[in-house]
């Protein structure tokens, strides 16, 4: 295949324990740490690898965000992707939305194949992968464990609720990834220094001319409710005694 | 005001999340259809037709639905839509996998893995794994909404059973073909719905471990057996067991954590059952913090103690 376009997204790093701001208006983000979305770091390692082995001609990292989004998209042109664009905003996108705008972007680029990660992990949606299959009318296949690719066919395995699934696509295609996908790789040094030459386009949103408005309204974000304190037992007869007082065994 | 429900099954049974997302579409008020979409499931739209609060049971029985692919389904869906108010089903691998594709046609926002209804329009979802709870409210004609199962009680059967009516999939050229499917037999109760489970990590150091150390602690209380990434990932135990931010979200009555730290990842798909126990030999492991019983000590020793002191 010609062409790979990953959508990548940045999130507050899946190190950090997120705080609900006290106005409950959202998640504190100021001075933290934002990395790629682990899932997303998978679907760059994957597009990669196909590369590598002959299996695809270039690949093309794509994130919607602020200008700070920048530093992941070099970072996957330091894992291997070879050019970068960035749909700048500073609003926080739904994923119908980054949808139809990853669908301009495909529509410019011509990719074979697209793979997203199966989920951010700060709106933990899950959502804009089988959204943009949609729009494009093209097959999909989520949450993806082996990628195959035989002939212009694509074998994919995904994790499904029992077990395992394998689907023959045609391309174009949407993959989205699962954790066991692959292991990302670390980016050497070098590489580092390659990616700061490599292009990184970069487009205001509002030149894409489409509607962004929400279509949800966030009422408000608070924290979970907290368990109370448990305690420590001493030995394995007084938690058989606290089990059975507690009447669930 | 009618809400379009679709059923999850694996072909053979109605999945317990149909009947947990049937309690979450009466939250949200109306009439509720279910579709039991496959291929010769009409004996599963005869269990759905049972479930209490089930006013209409659609089939759509054809070949070309036989495995769930996103693609028919969603179509078919697409083209029911008209006629409802909300479509909703619960957020299992085949809920996640179709209800996106069915927002983006309508052109509407899916509100994802709800955990509480407020208004028919208006729902609360956790976000960052867990450690934020939003409340949204959609503001588009149509609801696309996926139900987190163990935040809802199933509905239960009820004495008369809602009519069932055939609907039929226009058929049209899909892309993606099934080819094969790998499912795990287990003689366990199933993950989401056991009321005890018992998980271990990557202090388990093994599969074997799983099977001579957790098994006969799953087996005295008919429990399932739930894993954690790494002991997933270290092939201790089967993908489909693993519980949390991206595996499988459980509330049982009993949840015992065994030789598991507690990331937040894994928390996230544990912290609402009703009891939580853990037993670890590191006293500072994050798991002991939402704990109700935390037992300190080696995991080998402790656990055969547990079946000794059971049986
Ligand atoms: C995007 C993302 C998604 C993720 N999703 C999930 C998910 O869905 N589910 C999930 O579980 N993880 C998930 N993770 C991984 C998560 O961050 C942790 O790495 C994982 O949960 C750790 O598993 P563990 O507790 O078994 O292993 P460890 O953290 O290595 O803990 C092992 C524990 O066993 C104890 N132990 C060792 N030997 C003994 C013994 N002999 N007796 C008693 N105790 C012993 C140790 O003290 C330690 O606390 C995700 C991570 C990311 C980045
Ligand atoms: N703002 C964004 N920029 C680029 N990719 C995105 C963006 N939002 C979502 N995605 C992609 O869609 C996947 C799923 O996100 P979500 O549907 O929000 O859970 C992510 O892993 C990304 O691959």
């Amino acid at each position: 295949m010609k062409k790979i376009l990953v959508p990548i997204k940045m999130v507050l790093d899946a190190n950090v324990r997120p705080r609900v701001k006290a106005d409950g208006s959202g998640v504190d983000l100021s001075g933290m740490k934002l990395s790629i979305n682990p899932f997303c770091e998978i679907a760059i390692e994957e597009a990669v690898r196909l590369k590598e082995k002959g299996l695809a001609e270039e690949v093309v990292a794509i994130s919607i965000g602020p200008a700070k989004a920048q530093d992941i998209l070099r970072q996957a042109m330091a894992m291997g992707a070879d050019r970068a664009r960035l749909i700048e905003t500073d609003r926080p996108i739904e994923p119908l939305t980054a949808a139809k705008l990853i669908r301009i972007v495909v529509e410019e680029e011509n990719p074979d194949l697209v793979i997203l990660g199966k989920q951010a992990v700060d709106d933990d949606c899950n959502q804009t992968g089988q959204m943009l299959a949609a729009l494009l009318d093209w097959p999909q296949a989520t949450f993806a464990s082996a990628v195959a690719v035989d002939a212009g066919t694509l074998h994919v395995t995904r994790e499904v609720d029992g077990g395992h699934q394998t689907l023959a696509l045609p391309l174009p295609a949407v993959v989205t990834t699962d954790l066991r996908l692959n292991e990302p790789r670390h980016c050497s040094l070098p590489n580092i220094m390659k990616a700061r030459k490599k292009v990184l386009d970069i487009t205001p949103v509002a030149n894409c001319g489409l509607d962004m408005a929400a279509r949800l309204n966030v009422l408000g974000v608070k924290p979970p409710e907290p368990r109370k304190a448990g305690r420590r037992v001493a030995n394995v007869s007084e938690l058989v005694r606290d089990l059975r007082a507690a009447g669930v065994i | 005001m009618t809400i379009l429900l679709l059923a999850d099954h694996d072909g053979h049974t109605l999945g317990d999340a149909t009947a947990r997302a049937v309690s979450a579409a009466r939250d949200m008020g109306g009439a509720i259809h279910v579709l039991v979409a496959g291929e010769n499931v009409g004996p599963i739209a005869q269990v759905a037709a049972n479930v209490s609060g089930v006013d209409k049971v659609l089939v759509a029985d054809d070949p070309a639905l036989a495995h769930l692919l996103a693609e028919p389904v969603a179509d078919l869906l697409v083209g029911l839509s008209a006629d409802y108010v909300a479509v909703i089903a619960p957020a299992t691998s085949i809920g996640k996998d179709i209800l996106p594709r069915v927002a983006a046609r309508r052109d509407v926002m899916q509100v994802s893995d709800i955990t509480r209804v407020i208004a028919a329009d208006t729902f609360e979802r956790p976000v960052y794994a867990g450690n934020a709870i939003e409340t949204v409210q959609s503001t588009d004609v149509l609801k696309v909404v996926t139900i987190r199962s163990s935040a809802f009680d199933a509905a239960p059967q009820g004495s008369v059973a809602a009519p069932v009516e055939s609907v039929s999939l226009p058929a049209r050229a899909w892309k993606a073909r099934f080819v094969s499917e790998e499912l795990t037999k287990s003689e366990r109760p199933e993950l989401t719905s056991a009321q005890i489970v018992v998980s271990g990590g990557r202090g388990l150091g093994s599969a074997q471990a799983f099977q001579t150390v957790l098994a006969p602690l799953a087996e005295c209380w008919h429990a399932a057996i739930g894993a954690s990434r790494a002991a997933v990932d270290a092939s201790y135990a089967p993908n489909d067991l693993q519980v949390g931010q991206t595996g499988k979200i459980v509330a049982p009555e009993l949840y015992v954590a065994i030789g598991i730290s507690g990331a937040i990842q894994h928390l996230a798909g544990m912290k609402d059952s009703k009891v939580i126990v853990a037993i670890n030999k590191d006293p500072d492991a994050p798991i002991f913090q939402v704990a109700d019983f935390g037992l300190v000590g080696d995991l080998f020793t402790l656990v055969p103690e547990l079946v000794r002191a059971l049986g």
